[in-house]
């Protein structure tokens, strides 16, 4: 029962197991619902979704897998031949042909062109993409993809709803990867803490000093220093020029990062780490550091974070005197490895989206600088990334 | 048993499926959504529908899931020792019992709220693992064996402060309460104000959902907030053409203090008011 369901919920990367699969069977044993497919859309989805953030993933899947469950009836809406429409085809695009699609044209030009089609095909069509049938990524006809698309003959269903409750997709910004806000960077932020008890004894360990007591046999009191935070990190901010485009994604990084972090220090750069950071962006020709003081300062245990769009001319990172800005005496990849070889983890943060980076030269320079710890600047690419920060001590 | 909702609180159909399956099959119902979206209202709810007694287990910070079990008063026990008291010949007098065992004992089967489970600590769910799935846990002080005498009904909320482990999230039902639709809004506001004029809900909707749709906002106003202004409205006795109107001067709508708690908001509002006029002129 549902197991071809289930294997697709498992194959769309929704986190689901045994355990709840058969939870789900118990309910449906049990009479939870009635024979209704919305009741079980809505008890399938609160026994195998845990996370809101899969609920767009498991809507997807759901309408998949039952696509057709309840029969539909066809319209009249058309003078076009009912079986040309019937559902014999399902066709699952790319993303990418989704894209396509899209650009198509707006709605008017397709009425038009629907118009003029209707008038030159005469036979019944499947697939392709330009007549009007069932299946194809034309966008006249049924059953296909197209969002601009215009259905004819498959009406709205028995329920008298158009979409139904899975197809709206309502969870669609919950899903990861969407959208950032710092309450989410935090949440993701919150994976590299590592509570220990340092300093000044100010807390009375209760269990130590009873047992210490039955053991003494008078009243000794044990104290022990509080609980802190004790991870360290030190953030790279990459800024100005290209990255200007990302600013808002690194400020709400940078608010979540202050606000999770008690012992946090950043410094800026522009395009590639050089001999000079600075602190602060208006005053950068003025005041700024050494690098090697800044490595000097903090030790080995503090976590590196770089986030930038390592977009720049290759030149800028492989070459002496390449920065765009000042002769730099070493090339940038020289002090991006001398980071790594002090610091024991250090990633790198990149607000490209990571389908882009494969396009730019640079971007797979530094990427391999730092031996893959490049991560996208999404909730899923933040939480890999402070994974791979947590894993090494 | 079954939850179909009360006269004060609308329960939409996947909400009350969530709320059965999770009662028929015994198994806890973790409840998600924006704050104010009324997660812990349900709790109570269900059991006024349920007739079932409601326990409260508020989680802090520095909650312990120990402390849910029972804790062992060793100071007041080791006070009664020096001073010689009777009582402390038996350890059970110093065992105080939390609100797991208070739920364990009772005869009628309660409904538990465990409230913001993800304000404690990130372990915390699964210290509880056992004890939810198998109701019952084991007094070591005692050496006794507690177990539920009703599997009671286990309602945990979060407001998604921290992840909750795996394991834990398999013995749940989960339900995200959303957003409600204006639809549902209305149904609610009806449960809340049955004598508020139509004209007057269908206005402050309107606002609402416009000032919920204003992009940059901090915090958009939630359900809770809008009931708040509602009564507000009701009390200031606030003529719908009032807020009907579009005079750009008053773009900020009556008594926004309810709906806009965040000082930033407030000044992208005004700011917006202020592009709203000039663009008039």
């Amino acid at each position: 029962m549902f197991v071809n369901f289930f294997h697709e919920l498992k194959s769309a990367n929704v986190p689901v197991s045994l355990r709840e699969y058969l939870t789900l069977l118990e309910a449906m044993d049990k009479k939870v619902i009635e024979d209704k497919v919305e009741d079980f859309y809505y008890l399938s989805r609160s026994a195998l979704v845990k996370d809101e953030r899969n609920l767009d993933k498991f809507d997807r899947v759901f309408s998949h897998v039952f696509k057709g469950l309840d029969s539909l009836e066809e319209g009249d809406i058309a003078q076009i031949p009912e079986e040309w429409l019937k559902s014999l085809t399902e066709k699952f695009l790319t993303e990418e042909e989704k894209a396509q699609i899209e650009a198509l044209g707006g709605w008017e030009k397709i009425m038009e062109e629907l118009q003029k089609r209707l008038e030159e095909q005469e036979k019944r069509h499947e697939g392709g993409n330009k007549w009007i049938g069932t299946g194809g990524t034309s966008p006249y006809g049924a059953d296909g993809y197209n969002p601009e698309g215009v259905r004819i003959g498959q009406k709205e269903g028995r329920h008298g709803k158009a979409v139904k409750v899975w197809d709206k997709r309502e969870y669609k910004n919950l899903d990861d990867g969407v959208e950032l806000g710092t309450r989410n960077i935090k949440m993701a932020l919150r994976r590299l803490r590592r509570f220990a008890r340092h300093g000044q004894p100010t807390e009375l360990d209760l269990d130590d000093t009873i047992k210490s007591t039955a053991h003494q046999g008078y009243l000794d009191i044990k104290m022990v220093p509080e609980r802190k935070n004790k991870i360290n990190v030190l953030i790279f901010f990459d800024i100005g020029g290209s990255m200007d485009s990302h600013i808002k994604l690194c400020e709400e990084l940078f608010s979540a990062a202050r606000t999770e972090f008690k012992n946090m220090e950043y410094f800026y750069f522009h395009n590639c780490l050089y001999e000079h950071v600075w602190k602060d962006n208006k005053r950068r020709h003025q005041e700024r550091m050494e690098t090697w003081d800044v490595l000097h300062k903090y030790p080995s245990d503090y976590k590196v974070i770089f986030v930038g769009d390592a977009t720049m001319s290759p030149y800028e990172i492989t070459y002496a005197g390449g920065s765009v800005e000042h002769w730099n005496e070493e090339p940038g990849a020289i002090w991006l490895e001398r980071i790594q070889q002090i610091y024991e983890s250090a990633i790198w943060l990149n607000p490209v989206a990571e389908r882009h980076w494969e396009y730019t030269p640079s971007i797979q320079v530094i990427e391999q600088v730092f031996q893959d710890r490049m991560f996208p600047l999404t909730l899923e690419g933040l939480d890999n990334a402070m994974k791979e920060l947590s894993r090494a001590s | 048993m079954k939850f179909e909702g009360t006269k004060d609180y609308v329960a939409t159909d996947d909400l009350r499926i969530a709320v059965n399956a999770a009662i028929t099959l015994e198994r806890p119902l973790l409840i998600k959504g924006e704050p104010g979206t009324g997660k812990t209202v349900l709790a109570e709810e269900m059991s006024k529908a349920l007739d079932a007694e409601l326990i409260t287990w508020h989680i802090k910070s520095t909650t312990k899931a120990q402390q849910g079990l029972y804790e062992y008063d060793a100071v007041s026990r080791l006070r009664d020792s020096q001073l010689g008291d009777e009582r402390v010949n038996d350890i059970s007098n110093y065992i105080e019992r939390g609100k797991l065992w208070e739920s364990f004992e009772r005869e009628k089967r309660p409904v538990l709220l465990i409230d913001e489970i993800d304000k404690a600590d990130i372990e915390f769910p699964n210290d509880l693992l056992l004890e939810l799935d198998r109701m019952e846990f084991f007094v070591y002080e005692t050496g006794e064996t507690i177990k539920a005498a009703q599997r009671p009904i286990v309602v945990i909320t979060s407001n998604n402060e921290k992840e909750l482990p795996d394991a834990f999230l398999r013995r749940c039902f989960f339900h995200y309460i959303n957003f409600p639709d204006e639809e549902t809004m209305k149904q609610i506001i009806a449960v809340h104000f049955p004598d508020l004029k139509g004209r007057l809900i269908q206005e402050a909707l309107n606002v609402f959902y416009e000032i919920r749709d204003v992009p940059g906002l901090k915090k958009k106003p939630s359900t809770s907030e809008l009931l708040d202004w509602l009564k507000l409205l009701l009390v200031e006795d606030i003529s719908p053409e009032n807020l009907k109107e579009r005079d750009p001067s008053k773009l900020i709508p009556p008594l926004h203090g309810a709906l806009l708690k965040n000082e930033q908001d407030v000044h992208l509002f005004e700011r917006l008011a202020f592009l709203a006029r000039r663009e008039r002129n």
